[in-house]
């Protein structure tokens, strides 16, 4: 009798743990789902969701769960998706969040939060990584700065303008994306006389087009959504005619496919970012195949929230394979797998991590053209590889200038 | 001097458009005593439905009088299906409409996505006019907005004024009770008020979504200002709406224009004060 018992409970140990080697890893992805970046956070998504398609949905027997939440932009929002995605759901990562501001404050949850790994999706203030940052926090991708190299040089040298005005919304990622523009655009000559900081989600802009100067040579537009749409059509009501020069988000694939009369403007214009849904390379024209054949209803390309949730889940499920899927130990070796990781992206260059955990990324300089179609799209003007988050300068002077804000950096 | 006269005309444009969604809420309110928490998602469907027919026909009169009867439509069945069944339970009204208005901008999102929408103007509206004095160029469809708001307001006020039917709506307002015992269909009255509320709405959002855009998100942002210019202007009155949209408009865009940053506050500012001061609005009836 008692050896019956002994083979069972032997039987039973054994039954334990089978599933015990076949861990099943659950990550949980933060976008925005409502509001005006809906269909921007949607993106995002599918973008996570490729990465994990790819790996079959599994990682050396280890199955993949995707739990999706959702925030509205703000801070708080995106603290609690990702607090019940920790406590409810129980997952071992985070894939998130969108929005600039968001970022920050998942940076500073993350610290309550050691036994969890977070990966930054879309957001790009700078400092989630540059001042402050968390051990546990990475970002497989730039900053708002690093999106914008490339094109103060560009604005300044080829296309000859020596003043320009800025307009962008009042918050951490617009600040970082003005810097990354005016850092280059300031050192190289130009001058920035003035800045409109303008509510997020602000409607009429009309006030804001009578005040920019007569005397600029262009207007440097980091709106993103409906903002960029409602401030070009108002501007081009108006009779405006200098030319614009755009932000990441003012010009992605997804302001493009809006409907409107707005677009005539931005044809011509150059911008800065980290993703161009037309570019020719060999990497983005597969990455571009498999989104588009997965996701038949997503946008005629890969959107800039795509490229970058697809990056952080990609570095995820290397990472995870490179450890076995062992996630023990406060998941000590798959970060470390993390932060020793190298690999080819999307756009062709070598992702890999500085000290602070943040990507040293490509970058591209475009200019937005008119397809046959009529339809629009950006074409590629110049690539910069291998930019950091100090845009090339050394630590010391960089992190002097202090951190970004309504008057840092200044020119006028 | 040019920028100041140019950012109160701004002021005065958007007042208009401000006006133009208020007034359907107020009126809606000043007879059923129901705070419509569905308004700025009846706006937003009358805007989308607007830029389909005007995508579809071409027409942009044809948009804005389908996006003012598709709203009028929701607006009924609104009334009818679901609020009617709680006449005079304020509360609960408030209540089932935000869920409606909920309801209504998942399923927008679901059906037009998030993109951001603009309805194409026709050829005389499209361009920009340069103006005498000041001469810079400004908007045409900016300058219809007003005439266009000047109409309605001239329109809503002969309605509601000078016909039986505004007659009817006036001793609603004033003695619900009386006018049920003198046996005139209160409940199919409160569904056409609503109707018209909602094509007011409507038209607002087809008007919106020319001379600005339309998104998911624009719903809210309508309300909150309707909301806003109905408190200032006092509940129920259409010239108290339009006397708030005017403060409101222009307080936006001053402070868009000299304290870009700050600029909400002066609109919510301007409410703190009239509640403080006088807390039936500025045109308001104070309740018995």
């Amino acid at each position: 009798m008692n050896k019956l018992k002994l083979a069972a409970s032997v039987l039973a140990l054994s039954a334990m743990s089978v599933p015990a080697s076949a861990e099943e890893v659950k990550i949980g992805v933060i976008s925005i789902l409502e509001g005006a970046f809906a269909a921007l956070g949607q993106d995002g998504i599918r973008g996570a969701e490729l990465a994990v398609l790819e790996v079959g949905g599994e990682v050396d027997g280890n199955k993949v769960e995707v739990i999706t939440m959702s925030s509205d932009a703000s801070p708080d929002s995106a603290v609690n998706a990702a607090r019940k995605l920790i406590e409810q759901d129980g997952v071992d990562m985070i894939v998130g969040p969108l929005s600039g501001s968001e970022g920050l404050a998942l940076r500073d949850l993350s610290k309550s939060y050691p036994a969890v790994t977070f990966l930054n999706g879309s957001s790009a203030a700078q400092d989630t990584t540059l001042r402050d940052s968390s051990d546990n926090f990475f970002r497989f991708g730039g900053d708002g700065a690093q999106w914008m190299v490339g094109v103060g040089d560009y604005a300044y040298n080829d296309m000859g303008y020596k003043s320009v005005a800025v307009i962008a919304e009042d918050y951490s990622f617009p600040y970082t994306q003005v810097l990354g523009f005016m850092t280059e655009f300031c050192s190289a000559g130009g001058k920035v006389p003035e800045k409109f900081w303008t509510p997020i989600g602000n409607k009429d802009y009309s006030s804001v087009v009578y005040s920019i100067p007569q005397d600029v040579d262009a207007i440097f537009v980091a709106l993103g959504g409906a903002d960029a749409v409602n401030f070009l059509t108002q501007y081009s009501q108006a009779g405006g005619d200098k030319p614009i020069i755009g932000g990441s988000i003012t010009i992605d694939q997804s302001i493009l496919d809006s409907k409107g009369p707005f677009k005539k403007l931005l044809v011509g214009a150059p911008a800065g970012t980290p993703t161009v849904s037309d570019y020719d390379g060999e990497e983005w024209s597969a990455f571009s195949a498999s989104y588009t054949e997965a996701f038949p209803d997503g946008f005629s390309a890969p959107s800039i929230f795509a490229h970058h949730y697809y990056m952080s889940a990609k570095a995820a499920m290397l990472a995870l394979d490179a450890v076995d899927g062992d996630l023990s130990n406060d998941q000590a070796a798959f970060r470390a797998a993390l932060t020793d990781l190298t690999f080819v992206t999307p756009t062709g260059g070598t992702m890999r991590l500085d000290k602070n955990r943040n990507g040293i990324v490509d970058n591209f300089v475009t200019e937005v053209y008119e397809r046959e179609d009529g339809s629009l799209g950006n074409r590629v003007v110049k690539v910069v590889r291998d930019v950091d988050q100090l845009l090339g300068q050394d630590e010391a002077t960089f992190l002097a200038s202090g951190p970004v804000s309504r008057d840092n950096p200044s020119c006028p | 001097m040019t920028l100041f006269l140019i950012v109160t005309l701004n002021g005065l444009t958007l007042a208009a458009l401000y006006f133009l969604a208020a007034s359907g809420f107020s009126l809606i309110f000043g007879l059923m005593r129901t705070v419509n928490m569905a308004h700025g998602a009846l706006l937003l469907l009358g805007g989308y439905v607007g830029y389909s027919i005007v995508d579809v026909t071409g027409s942009w009169g044809l948009g804005v009088l389908g996006g003012g009867l598709a709203a009028a439509l929701a607006g009924a069945l609104v009334q009818a299906g679901v609020l009617g069944w709680m006449q005079g339970d304020e509360l609960r009204q408030t209540l089932a409409s935000i869920a409606i208005s909920i309801i209504m901008a998942d399923l927008m999102l679901w059906y037009w996505g998030g993109l951001t929408y603009q309805v194409a103007l026709p050829e005389a509206l499209a361009g920009g006019q340069r103006l005498p004095i000041l001469g810079v160029g400004y908007a045409n469809i900016r300058l219809a907005l007003m005439a266009f708001a000047l109409a309605t307001g001239l329109a809503l006020w002969f309605l509601i004024q000078r016909t039986r039917f505004g007659a009817v709506i006036r001793a609603g307002v004033d003695d619900q009770d009386m006018l049920r015992a003198l046996g005139y269909p209160i409940g199919r009255i409160f569904v056409l008020v609503f109707a018209l509320g909602g094509m007011l709405a409507g038209m607002a959002g087809v008007v919106a979504a020319s001379a600005l855009s339309i998104a998911p998100g624009t719903d809210l942002q309508f309300l909150l200002s309707s909301l806003v210019v109905v408190i200032v202007g006092g509940m129920g009155s259409i010239g108290g709406a339009a006397l708030g949209a005017l403060l409101v408009g222009l307080a936006e865009q001053y402070g868009l224009a000299y304290a870009p940053t700050y600029g909400v506050v002066f609109t919510f500012a301007i409410m703190v004060l009239v509640l403080a001061v006088r807390p039936q609005g500025l045109l308001g009836k104070a309740e018995q």
